[in-house]
């Protein structure tokens, strides 16, 4: 049965423009999809729709048996425990310490007396160690986050995110900001929590041949509409150009060199 | 094309500085303001200032008086501008785009904060003077009052600066209001917010001796009283002594900052 599936799904921002029209997919529990899109064409939009960061304008989106649209405060903040979130910018307090960075992806689970004096268990403790520690971090644990590198960063998002035991993990371009290195460690994390540990990944990305070589199914959005949907081997150069237009020189390009490697 | 916006530029430019240039000479004219007399008379009062205006010997046996009184302000300052940061947090949470509840909170709390901070601090004291006359408390509500305006409004910006994006991660995993507030916003802004205060607390010790002159109390009745009694040394003896009491406020705060920020 399918974990996450979309209707019909609209989102106009303004009577002018519509970000979303009749968006319609849905995602198996484990699947690695990637979204792929030129600039503006409604890829963030998409993502935010699924933890109702943004209230969509028609449509249904249902989410481990439950209908999104229809949940009251309280049940979409139990929702949003089972999805984790990870950003371009990382979006960390900086001033907070590793720890207490990855802690925050508890909060959804506690009480508001014990969130605000920030009382964490000691399992929960323990299992924040335990991420960290996979992630290659054990020694920025007690670091400031404004000490740490992008891709360390990045790191420190996505322990936030596990921390949270989600059965889904939803990416906006979680490497754009990132140099070819940091990418790759980045994307190898994405990939192995995906595969280790059966977490849905829905995977915003700027860069057609990283989106090829980690997912098992790549959905392309121009202008707020699905123009293609499917496994990494059927998007040849052709429903590249349908993806990008004419901005897709650049991009075959890069899916020549991957055929020839 | 591109030399237009040059030329533009430049009009622009000129424009400008003509405006000011008529604007300076307007009303240099209208309100007889004498260029030459005005620094001329400079001159005639830094002699007068150097011959009267300096403690001697018998101003130092009102040393003691004038400390007391200074701690007096010192401490009025302090407490009424702490109290005023107290209060201005709320207004300023309830005020941000980030954190704000509603948009009708919003609108009214960035509204008391923007009459109170256009109110100036003179007029404060004065309308405070018709209901308390001659106290402490009229001093202390009219830097209150003008602390809360200011602070206010340095607050929101502050928090909306600071904590957006952290903020829209702890949304996403679910995290309540209040867990917000206390593990990512208070935490990214809170050096900020007391750079602020310390600067207030700074401006406020400046502006309570005026106050004080108006409302008969602190160090602003001292120097009126030996002023007004033509006790000049005296009275210089407590301008020099504000001047001290500013400069070490201002360097303890500004040790402070480098600390924190
Ligand atoms: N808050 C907003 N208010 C109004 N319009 C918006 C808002 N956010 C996005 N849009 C518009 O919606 C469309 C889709 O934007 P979205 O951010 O989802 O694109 P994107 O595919 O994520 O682009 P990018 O790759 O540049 O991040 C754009 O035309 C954008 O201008
Ligand atoms: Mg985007």
């Amino acid at each position: 049965m399918a974990l996450l599936e979309l209707r019909n799904v609209t989102k106009c921002y303004n009577s002018a423009s519509t970000a979303l029209s009749d968006v319609s997919f849905s995602v198996r529990e484990g699947e690695f999809v990637s979204v792929i899109g030129p600039s503006g064409a409604g890829k963030s939009t998409m993502l935010r729709c699924i933890n109702r960061m943004i209230e969509v304008t028609g449509g249904e989106i249902y989410f481990d048996g439950v209908i999104v649209s229809k949940l009251n405060k309280r049940d979409l903040r139990k929702l949003r425990t089972k999805i984790g979130m990870i950003f371009q910018h990382y979006n960390l307090v900086d001033r907070l310490t590793v720890i207490e960075n990855v802690l925050h992806g508890r909060l959804g689970y506690k009480s508001t007396l014990a969130g605000v004096l920030g009382r964490y268990s000691q399992e929960e403790k323990g299992q924040a160690f335990r991420i960290i520690k996979f992630l290659g971090l054990n020694e920025q644990v007690y670091s400031r986050c404004d000490q740490l590198s992008g891709g360390q960063k990045q790191r420190v998002g996505i322990a936030r995110a596990l921390v949270q035991n989600p059965k889904m993990i939803l990416c906006d371009e979680p490497i754009a900001s990132l140099d070819p290195n940091a990418s790759k460690i980045i994307m190898d994390h994405l990939r192995n929590v995906s595969t280790g540990m059966g977490i849905t990944m829905i995977v915003n990305l700027h860069q057609v041949n990283v989106a090829l070589k980690y997912s098992d199914r790549i959905i392309g959005v121009n202008k707020g509409k699905v123009v293609f949907d499917g496994s990494p081997a059927e998007l040849t150069p052709e429903r590249i150009y349908d993806i990008y237009g004419s901005e897709s020189g650049d991009l075959i390009v890069d899916l020549g060199e991957r055929n020839a490697s | 094309m591109q030399a237009d916006i040059f030329i533009k530029r430049r009009n622009g430019g000129l424009l400008f500085f003509a405006s000011l240039a008529i604007l300076t000479a307007g009303s240099m004219i209208i309100t007889e303001y004498d260029v030459l007399k005005g620094f001329t008379s400079i001159a005639g009062a830094l002699i007068w200032g150097f011959s009267n205006f300096y403690p001697d010997a018998g101003s130092m046996q009102k040393l003691g008086d004038i400390m007391l009184k200074l701690r007096e302000t010192v401490l009025m300052s302090i407490a009424s501008t702490t109290v005023a940061a107290v209060f201005a947090i709320l207004l300023a949470l309830a005020g941000s785009r980030t954190t704000r509840m509603n948009n009708l909170f919003s609108v009214a709390a960035r509204g008391i904060a923007s009459v109170f901070r256009n109110i100036p601090l003179v007029a404060w004291a004065m309308v405070l003077m018709l209901a308390f006359s001659q106290s402490p408390l009229t001093g202390y509500l009219a830097l209150f009052f003008g602390s809360l305006g200011f602070l206010a409004r340095a607050f929101m910006e502050t928090i909306d600066e600071v904590s957006n994006n952290s903020v829209e991660a702890l949304q996403a995993t679910g995290a309540g209001y209040f867990h917000i507030i206390f593990q990512a916003v208070l935490p990214s802004s809170m050096p900020q917010m007391i750079s602020w205060l310390l600067y207030m607390i700074e401006t406020n010790i400046r502006d309570a001796t005026l106050v004080g002159i108006l409302t008969g109390t602190g160090i602003g009745f001292s120097f009126e009283l030996y002023y007004k009694s033509l006790n000049y040394h005296a009275a210089s003896l407590v301008v020099i002594l504000i001047v001290i009491t500013v400069i070490v406020i201002e360097s303890i705060s500004n040790k402070i900052r480098r600390v924190i920020l």
